[in-house]
């Protein structure tokens, strides 16, 4: 009898034929969050779904491994998805694929497959992860690295703008991503000039992270094909806010949203309670994954929105992990925001890690600590409350000491990560930057 | 005439096995009652000789009703779907039929007399004529063809994946009725699946959002039930 596999690999080459699919793209992503993408025609399609199509690994960023170049990718035909932008008739489909070694066991430096296993062992306990991520861009004319970027548009936080081209572009893109069947919350014109944000609907936290590898491509895409240019770097431009990633978080245990609770004030259980401890004790270790470039901690600084203290409140935009409120009618909708990833993350390992740290708070039964009161943003470092890292150094060396980190990685990954990170930790502090030539210079 | 030419006769194929009521059966309804092990050995059979099976007997009291539906789900995806089919179950599996009436032309239980099955034999073998059921679902302005597995809405082709499209063919093919989301789980996840209702909602999202805004009402919510297509 024909396998539920076996019916899927029926139905996507069916597909293909009816819907004249001239390339299949197999897409995959590295340790560093990156895209990646190989062609394979029609014809060789049948064998890709069967066995997987073999390729030299070691070109792609953590993949590399002296005595095993070669990689396979298995493609999970859940994930076959026309992309809608091109023409008829010269039809192009995507399928995402885990990475496995030639003799079929999953690749350990593969970052779709780390999740997995993570969700894995979630499940096992019988929790399931959903989370929500607002991914914030900017849309700017070009990104020829020659002074700072300027922003297609000057407006502002929800602005209309109704005949500007980002928010024409940003329509689109919104209209793209529906077809493809990712559902958009909202989106909107965010406070930066040139900013824009595109809020995703809840789903699990393996096919979110497809679904924002996807959206990252589509933005861009859509914005080449405009003929402007679209970043998710952190913080693109000094002096207003940076790309965040906040991230909406719930666990549910069968069909109940096992944050729900009703001996707090809050709503929340005291299951829910432990997860946001465990974030709290773990937020130092996972930064370096939630927030990977030198960049991102241009980002984390007081005043600009984004989280710089370890702290959790309810309703607080300043903390780092928010409780948003729920309405009584709606309390399956209880969740948690984690604020600190930003738009450049690996959305596989940062959900990865973000729900390692909340399930170490349930498993450890953590203490959560008191609520934090008042703006955050407006505290500085003589604040009591304990500091996320200010660097990227600072990040990847709390991240070396962490079991944690270890455990949820693997040692394929952290050290590769960790080599990598600190590679370009030594490139970005051997830069004399124009802050230095402009002070200096004149001064000394 | 003296009825059947012996080399005229055509087979009522029976999955997975074959019992003395159904032997009896088929020739009572003119046909010759014949063991199939499964829709792989069958699909080789109609290959090599399309027009001899002329209806599939399903007994989900030879096997499980898991594995019958899953026959029957099987022969319906065959290209191009197989029918006429008729399920026999026992009485305490009449259950698994409800809502799964696309898989199946008709329906008899076990206890049933020969002459019973015989006459429901027949009466498929009429209704459903030498041609296929219909391969085509339409609805407003959605279509389905179960064949190609193409969907279109106002004439604009959607592109699924394999369980948006799997969940869009059981909605289109139960009109009118309130689907719990258990009901969408295991008639269209199936047995194996052990995911939480939350996943039924997020495909049912997705296929709204490529449905599009004008016809994402197609699929409408039930509150704290389910949905209802339609």
């Amino acid at each position: 009898m024909a396998s539920v596999s076996e019916q899927q690999a029926n139905y996507v080459l069916r597909v293909v034929e009816e819907r004249r699919i001239r390339f299949v793209q197999l897409w995959f992503t590295d340790v560093l969050g990156r895209l990646k993408a190989f062609h394979v025609t029609p014809a060789e399609l049948e064998d890709a779904l069967e066995e997987g199509m073999t390729f030299d690994g070691s070109a792609i960023d953590g993949f590399s491994r002296v005595q095993e170049a070669d990689v396979l990718a298995k493609p999970d035909l859940d994930t076959f998805q026309l992309l809608p932008w091109h023409a008829e008739g010269e039809g192009v489909a995507r399928v995402f694929c885990d990475i496995a070694t030639v003799d079929g066991a999953p690749f350990e430096g593969c970052p779709r497959n780390r999740l997995r296993r993570i969700l894995d062992g979630a499940h096992d306990e019988g929790f399931t992860f959903f989370v929500a991520p607002e991914l914030e861009f900017f849309y700017f004319d070009s990104l020829e690295p020659a002074g700072p970027p300027r922003p297609v548009d000057l407006g502002s936080y929800f602005d209309l703008g109704t005949d500007n081209v980002a928010g024409r572009l940003r329509r689109d893109t919104v209209r793209t991503l529906e077809e493809m069947g990712i559902p958009v919350e909202h989106a909107q014109h965010e406070d930066a000039p040139g900013q824009h944000e595109i809020d995703l609907r809840y789903t699990d936290a393996l096919t979110m992270a497809d679904t924002v590898m996807t959206v990252r491509h589509v933005v861009k895409e859509l914005a080449r094909q405009a003929g402007v240019a679209a970043s998710f770097m952190p913080k693109p431009l000094a002096g207003v806010q940076g790309s965040g990633m906040h991230t909406h978080l719930s666990l549910w245990r069968d069909d109940t949203n096992a944050f729900v609770g009703d001996d707090d004030r809050y709503g929340l259980s005291p299951l829910a309670h432990q997860f946001i401890a465990g974030l709290l004790t773990h937020a130092k270790e996972i930064t370096a994954i939630t927030n990977q470039w030198v960049n991102s901690y241009k980002r984390l600084v007081p005043g600009n929105e984004a989280p710089v203290h370890v702290s959790w409140a309810r309703n607080n935009r300043s903390a780092l992990v928010r409780v948003p409120t729920v309405k009584r009618t709606k309390v399956t909708s209880t969740r948690l925001e984690y604020r600190a990833p930003d738009s450049a993350a690996n959305p596989y390992l940062c959900f990865a890690v973000i729900l390692a740290a909340g399930m170490a708070g349930i498993r450890g039964g953590y203490e959560l600590p008191p609520e934090a009161a008042g703006n955050l943003f407006t505290h500085t470092e003589d604040s009591d409350l304990p500091m996320l890292p200010t660097s990227l150094k600072e990040a990847a060396d709390t991240m070396a000491g962490s079991e944690l980190l270890h455990e949820t990685l693997g040692e394929h990954l952290v050290e590769w990560f960790l080599r990598n990170k600190r590679a370009e930790w030594a490139a970005y502090a051997e830069t004399v930057t124009p802050f230095e030539l402009d002070r200096y210079l004149p001064l000394l | 005439m003296s009825g059947h030419d012996a080399e005229r006769t055509r087979t009522a194929a029976c999955i997975p096995a074959l019992t003395d009521e159904l032997a009896a059966a088929g020739r009572l309804a003119g046909l010759r009652a014949e063991a199939v092990a499964d829709v792989a050995a069958l699909a080789a059979r109609l290959t090599a000789a399309p027009n001899d099976i002329a209806a599939v007997v399903v007994d989900a009291t030879s096997c499980s009703p898991a594995d019958a539906m899953a026959a029957c789900k099987l022969l319906r995806r065959l290209d191009p779907p197989f029918a006429p089919i008729l399920v026999v179950v026992g009485m305490d599996q009449l259950d698994e039929l409800s809502l799964r009436d696309e898989l199946f032309d008709d329906f008899a239980v076990q206890s049933a007399d020969p002459r019973e099955l015989a006459a429901r034999l027949r009466h498929v073998l009429v209704r459903t004529g030498s041609t296929a059921a219909s391969s085509v679902v339409e609805h407003a302005e959605l279509t389905v063809n179960l064949e190609n597995y193409q969907a279109a809405v106002a004439g604009r082709a959607l592109d699924l994946t394999y369980m948006e499209y799997e969940l869009l063919r059981f909605f289109a093919t139960n009109p009118g009725r309130v689907l719990t989301r258990e009901t969408l789980l295991n008639r269209v996840w199936g047995y194996e699946y052990y995911g939480g209702a939350r996943t039924v909602d997020v495909h049912v999202r997705r296929l709204r959002a490529k449905l599009g805004e004008e016809h994402a009402h197609l699929i409408s919510t039930v509150r704290s039930v389910g949905y209802r297509f339609g």
